[in-house]
């Protein structure tokens, strides 16, 4: 070892990425929840806005929800324009976003493959690459002669059972550390004055004549004059303490890795009609994720029906995975809205606003979604870019069903 | 594997059943408010549910399930006959 890593290992301390700071009994802007949208909230309030009276709060530490248990695929070839629209947003934010939080995040954009395995997928990915292309969205149907040369261990043979028929090919896709983007988050927030709470839970939200007042915590009481829950997976029981029922239903999705493999797999694979996705990250651990559970609920249990399932399925892209064993595997939970988009905005409670529903699709969206929720916190006006995802579209009517875009049918 | 007991076919793997979203009656007269949430609006609490299960491997029969959504832990099954689910504890 040499003397000089031997003296700054005993020497300076590293520096602290967030601080614990005393809870203060007054905030302008709380946050429920501190997952990559919460402080990316937190953050875009703070650089953009100059608003740094905020709290974070959550009732674990940060990251431990739905950013933690992601399988850090980024992507935007959606099925709406409005949805393309939102997500092209968030990979152009997250493009700039190690330079900009001066903390790589290593988003690596390898190029995205979602298979098609019978005539109604080709044509949904057909649809999918058009409306891509109109909204500026690099995307486009290739077929095994390409896709041989784009991915060439796919099993592209007629030998599987579902033969792979064609590919939405999506290049500016990939996969990033997800971790980071949650510590990158909370250190730019932190830096500029935003207080992040851990293990702080709230356990109820006051009200007064129809307005959000603040919350309570078991640390004591907090009043705000705007409260935002950013607790997707948990959503409905914390607008059940402001009395809002909300159209979603809770459902585990489940997720595994194998041991490290030699790097081999240099995009990311999505199979809608195999229920299954396969990325490789930098350890070389093949990361992998399958439908929701079959039922709704809010344990993270493992089971090994969706092991099975997910198996099989990857073996029929990948045969000579055959003796790759499983590391581990865990579960988050999707809160599933009807039509397949999050909520976001305004709610019947003045000052109390929500980031939610976000299913399956959140992570990919926390920098877009964070920017567009601090400026309606700073603005009072809802952006046109997420007005499509009103609370209100379900009374008027006008929902945004972005289901065959679902990485995987549901 | 979670276990129902169904009420003809007695206990079976959780994968011969379908979930069919949380109890939800529809409501015999109602405005526009009301169809709405009918219609979308769910409780989705961490907690002790009423919800619907359907043997779809089995006999076909619609049941109700009483769940504790943290544990999957099932505590009442119910067939279904009106007004079984708003009498006793089980107000969904």
């Amino acid at each position: 070892m040499s003397l000089k890593l031997l003296r700054q290992g005993l020497g300076r301390r590293p520096s602290r990425m967030w601080h614990d700071r005393p809870l203060k009994d007054h905030y302008r802007v709380v946050i429920i929840g501190g997952g990559a949208h919460g402080l990316a909230c937190a953050y875009y309030l703070a650089r953009d806005h100059g608003i740094t009276d905020v709290a974070v709060l959550d009732k674990s530490y940060i990251g431990s929800g739905g950013s933690g248990r992601n399988t850090a695929i980024l992507r935007a070839n959606y099925l709406t324009p409005e949805g393309v629209h939102f997500y092209d947003a968030s990979i152009k934010l997250y493009e700039e976003l190690s330079r900009d939080l001066d903390f790589n995040v290593m988003f690596s954009q390898r190029g995205h493959l979602t298979l098609a395995h019978n005539d109604g997928s080709v044509r949904t990915m057909r649809r999918r690459a058009e409306v891509n292309r109109i909204e500026g969205v690099d995307s486009r149907l290739v077929f095994p002669d390409e896709l041989a040369r784009i991915c060439p261990q796919l099993d592209l043979s007629p030998a599987p059972r579902f033969p792979i028929l064609a590919a939405l090919y999506h290049p500016p896709g990939g996969i990033i550390r997800h971790d980071a983007v949650v510590w990158g988050y909370a250190r730019g927030a932190d830096r500029r004055g935003v207080d992040i709470h851990q293990y702080t839970e709230v356990t109820g939200i006051d009200t007064a004549n129809g307005a959000v007042t603040g919350v309570r915590t078991q640390r004591g009481i907090v009043s705000a004059d705007i409260v935002l829950s950013a607790t997707a997976g948990w959503s409905s029981n914390v607008t059940a303490m402001v009395g809002l029922e909300l159209p979603l239903d809770t459902i585990p999705l489940q997720a595994c890795v194998t041991e490290p493999l030699k790097p081999f797999l240099d995009v990311v694979i999505v199979s809608g009609s195999l229920h299954v996705y396969v990325s490789q990250s930098d350890r070389g651990e093949l990361v992998m994720g399958a439908s929701v559970d079959p039922f709704a609920s809010y344990s993270m249990a493992g089971s090994l029906d969706f092991m099975e399932s997910l198996a099989g399925h990857v073996l029929e892209l990948f045969p000579f995975l055959s003796k790759a064993r499983i590391l581990r595997q865990w579960a988050g939970l999707c809160e599933m809205p009807p039509d397949y988009s999050p909520l976001m905005g305004v709610t019947p409670v003045d000052g109390f606003l929500l980031d939610a529903g976000w299913g399956t699709y959140g992570f990919k969206a926390s920098p877009i979604c964070g920017k567009a929720m601090a400026e309606l916190i700073a603005t009072r006006r809802t952006p046109d870019l997420i007005y499509p995802f009103r609370l209100s579209r379900f009374a008027e009517f006008d929902q945004v069903g972005e289901k065959g875009a679902a990485s995987v049918g549901h | 594997m979670l276990r129902i007991d169904c009420p003809n076919c007695g206990a079976r793997n959780a994968a011969e059943f379908r979930y069919a979203g949380e109890y939800n009656p529809r409501p015999t007269q109602a405005d526009d408010d009301e169809w709405i949430r009918y219609l979308y609006l769910r409780r989705n609490r961490m907690g002790v549910q009423v919800e619907w299960w359907y043997h779809r491997s089995g006999c076909g029969t619609w049941f109700l399930v009483e769940r504790d959504r943290r544990s999957n832990e099932i505590s009442r099954i119910m067939r279904w006959q009106p007004g079984v689910a708003e009498t006793g504890s089980l107000s969904a």
